[in-house]
């Protein structure tokens, strides 16, 4: 886990953030992320992100229950046990829909909701840095990362001219780690110092 | 500029000139708060209701179903009526939160959450029945597909009630993680607003790590929708599997085409009123007028009439065709044991007619279906009416077989059928009273989210550009 240096805006409506970002991306500056307390609608376009291929991937695992569903009934009804139920065909197709039905759906739902937390990185016990706490209250907080060369006085004045609400330079660990909310330990940084 | 218009005609959903903020706020203060005294009594009353219920079933799995009144031909009484009467308040939840959220519906963002809860604790409750109903239930897993040593002898995939297993499953499932993950968001909100220890590490946990990261809410955002987007056909599925359990059998009463629009309609309809009995008290106790508003409560009294006119359509369309089919065990079934007010069971039709179809007729008046205390009373009606027309299919249909030798005689529940059925009031009370105090009530992000378009002070902004001629139109949103 690498730390880096950021710095954090703080705006408090998204009208005033959309032109902010525009003008942070047009600067040069690379914006880490922006943090809202609801879906902002057009932001991952304005930060220049591509469409999720979460649904991509829910289709997929969609068709693998369909298929499940009728590779296994089907095996099952004609070669495994085939019971004669009164004298009507062993392959009963139609009979079989709805359980290819929901089959669909819960491979679907259940692989896409994984997948969602996987790729979010979502879990219990997932610890991951907050740059502000009111970014899921009322805030719209903006994360910039500093390289050698950023002027962060500079930068902090800009984003105030446009419109940032609060700015401050954070220190912070990109990734997730295990940890406790009630707890502010990161246990692979403490090994650090004591290497140190 | 980005331009959130929402016509003035509408009424604001979310009223109180409320920001950002004061939503957090207003949503989250009751989790933090201490539980009331009445909190405390409920919750008790409760849980009592649930230990009855626990010791009902425990009679019945020590004893065997002989602790039921059950008997020769009504092999299916109080259990699956209570089974089918949960599944159907059930489905409201997934109603509001994913078919409205395709068809568009702003109101939906008051009261999903809440519903959601529900619609997963009626499953919860529902599950109970079939299952116990099966006598020696240690071996309920018999009902999974999985290879065994007694052949393998597979389930009967043909079987309707093997479909239901399934379905229930699935949608019990599925409903789960549509709302858990509509959950996450809104555990991290109180979780960042938590002062205790305790809070901040069960509300950590739960959150799940959540930042609000805008690549997050892409995935989210496309999370839900593709999940309304399954939820959608699998609410429609869930109770027309529920009504295949009678429709593929060739009982009269129960072996007729219309069952499945029909238990879905009627579905919906009891979905709605538990919300609205439920929605009525929580809005009321935790403060909440102003996100579940009296413009959310008439949307929902509108899909009550609607869907009580669709199943007082099917009453009618099955009276008409037990008189058409001219077979004489329908005839019998619908104008004897069903429509004639003196015979055994003639009660339980006129009282599922007095209630689903006659009294929802109020709510053609908007001044009825704006007015709480009517409200809260036709919901309540309206749950009586569907146990009632759930009763009316299961008992009327078999308590006379085609041998009149085999008539049963009268059926009437026994105790512990009675405590088992107030047993899941007090699961589903209780996980309520839980969900309630310690979960947020109101889906905070969706509430924010649709702030800007339906609050009442930004509708007010709205109106001076709606007073805009084109032309200043043009030149004060379009660059």
């Amino acid at each position: 886990m690498a730390k880096k240096k950021f710095v954090v805006a703080c705006f408090d409506d998204e009208d005033v953030l959309f032109p902010a970002v525009k003008k942070v991306r047009t600067a040069g500056y690379k914006i880490q992320d922006v943090y809202t307390p609801f879906p902002v609608h057009g932001l991952d376009h304005a930060l220049g992100m591509r469409e999720t291929s979460l649904h991509t991937a829910g289709f997929i695992y969609g068709i693998t229950g369909t298929t499940t569903a009728i590779s296994c009934i089907s095996w099952i009804f004609t070669k495994d046990w085939p019971l004669n139920i009164g004298g009507k065909p062993h392959f009963a197709l139609p009979a079989w829909i709805p359980i290819m039905f929901e089959l669909t759906v819960l491979f679907a739902a259940v692989g896409m909701v994984l997948t969602f937390c996987y790729l979010c990185q979502l879990a219990p016990f997932v610890k991951k840095h907050h740059f502000h706490l009111r970014a899921t209250d009322d805030l719209f907080v903006m994360a910039i990362e500093c390289t050698d060369k950023t002027n962060v006085d500079d930068l902090k004045s800009f984003l105030s001219n446009n419109g940032a609400v609060e700015t401050d330079v954070q220190i912070a660990e990109e990734g997730w780690w295990f940890g406790r909310y009630d707890n502010d330990e990161i246990p692979f940084q403490k090994s650090q110092i004591v290497a140190a | 500029m980005h331009l959130k218009y929402e016509s003035q005609l509408r009424e604001p959903l979310v009223s109180g000139n409320k920001n950002y903020h004061q939503v957090t706020e207003d949503i989250v203060g009751p989790i933090e708060a201490k539980p009331t005294k009445l909190w405390y009594i409920g919750f008790y009353i409760a849980v009592a209701l649930l230990m009855f219920g626990v010791y009902s079933v425990y009679r019945e799995v020590t004893y065997g179903i002989g602790q039921w009144n059950l008997n020769k031909t009504i092999g299916w009484g109080w259990d699956i009526t209570n089974f089918v009467w949960w599944v159907g308040i059930g489905h409201a939840g997934t109603l509001i939160s994913a078919i409205l959220l395709l068809f568009r519906q702003g109101w939906r963002t008051g009261v999903n959450r809440a519903a959601e809860a529900m619609t997963i604790f009626a499953v919860m409750c529902a599950g109970q029945f079939p299952i116990f109903h099966m006598g020696r239930v240690w071996m309920a897993f018999f009902v999974l597909p999985y290879p065994n040593s007694r052949g393998p002898l597979w389930v009967n995939f043909n079987s309707p009630l093997l479909w239901d297993v399934f379905a229930i499953s699935t949608y019990f499932t599925v409903s789960l993680l549509f709302w858990y993950s509509g959950l996450i968001p809104d555990f991290a909100t109180v979780r960042d607003r938590a002062k205790t220890k305790l809070r901040k590490r069960l509300y950590g946990t739960a959150a799940f790590g959540w930042t609000g990261s805008t690549k997050h809410w892409q995935r989210h955002e496309s999370l839900s929708l593709v999940l309304a987007g399954l939820s959608t056909p699998l609410v429609l599925s869930v109770h027309t599997i529920v009504s295949f359990d009678f429709a593929t059998s060739v009982i009269p009463g129960w072996h007729t085409t219309i069952f499945p629009p029909y238990f879905v309609a009627g579905a919906i309809f009891s979905g709605f009123a538990m919300v609205q009995s439920l929605m009525i008290i929580v809005r009321k106790v935790f403060n909440l007028q102003d996100y579940v508003t009296l413009g959310h409560i008439e949307a929902m009294n509108k899909v009550i009439v609607l869907t009580g006119s669709i199943v007082g359509i099917a009453y009618l369309t099955e009276l008409f065709m037990g008189w058409y089919s001219q077979n004489k065990y329908e005839g019998y079934t619908f104008w004897y044991s069903r429509a004639y007010l003196f015979s055994p069971y003639g009660w339980s039709y006129w009282g599922m007619m007095a209630c689903n179809v006659l009294s929802p007729q109020i709510f053609w008046s908007r001044k009825m279906r704006r007015n709480l205390f009517v409200t809260f009373f036709m919901s309540v009606i309206v749950n009586i009416g569907m146990w009632f027309e759930r009763f009316v299919i299961i008992v009327t249909s078999l308590y006379r077989d085609y041998l009149p030798s085999s008539w049963s005689v009268y059926y009437s529940p026994s105790t512990y059928e009675i405590g088992f059925y107030l047993g899941t009031f007090g699961l589903f009370f209780t996980c309520f009273f839980l969900f309630a105090k310690y979960f947020p009530t109101i889906a905070i992000a969706e509430i924010k989210y649709v702030l800007k378009t339906t609050g009442d002070n930004y509708k007010e902004d709205m109106s001076k550009v709606e007073k805009m001629k084109v032309d200043e139109f043009v030149h004060e949103y379009a660059h």
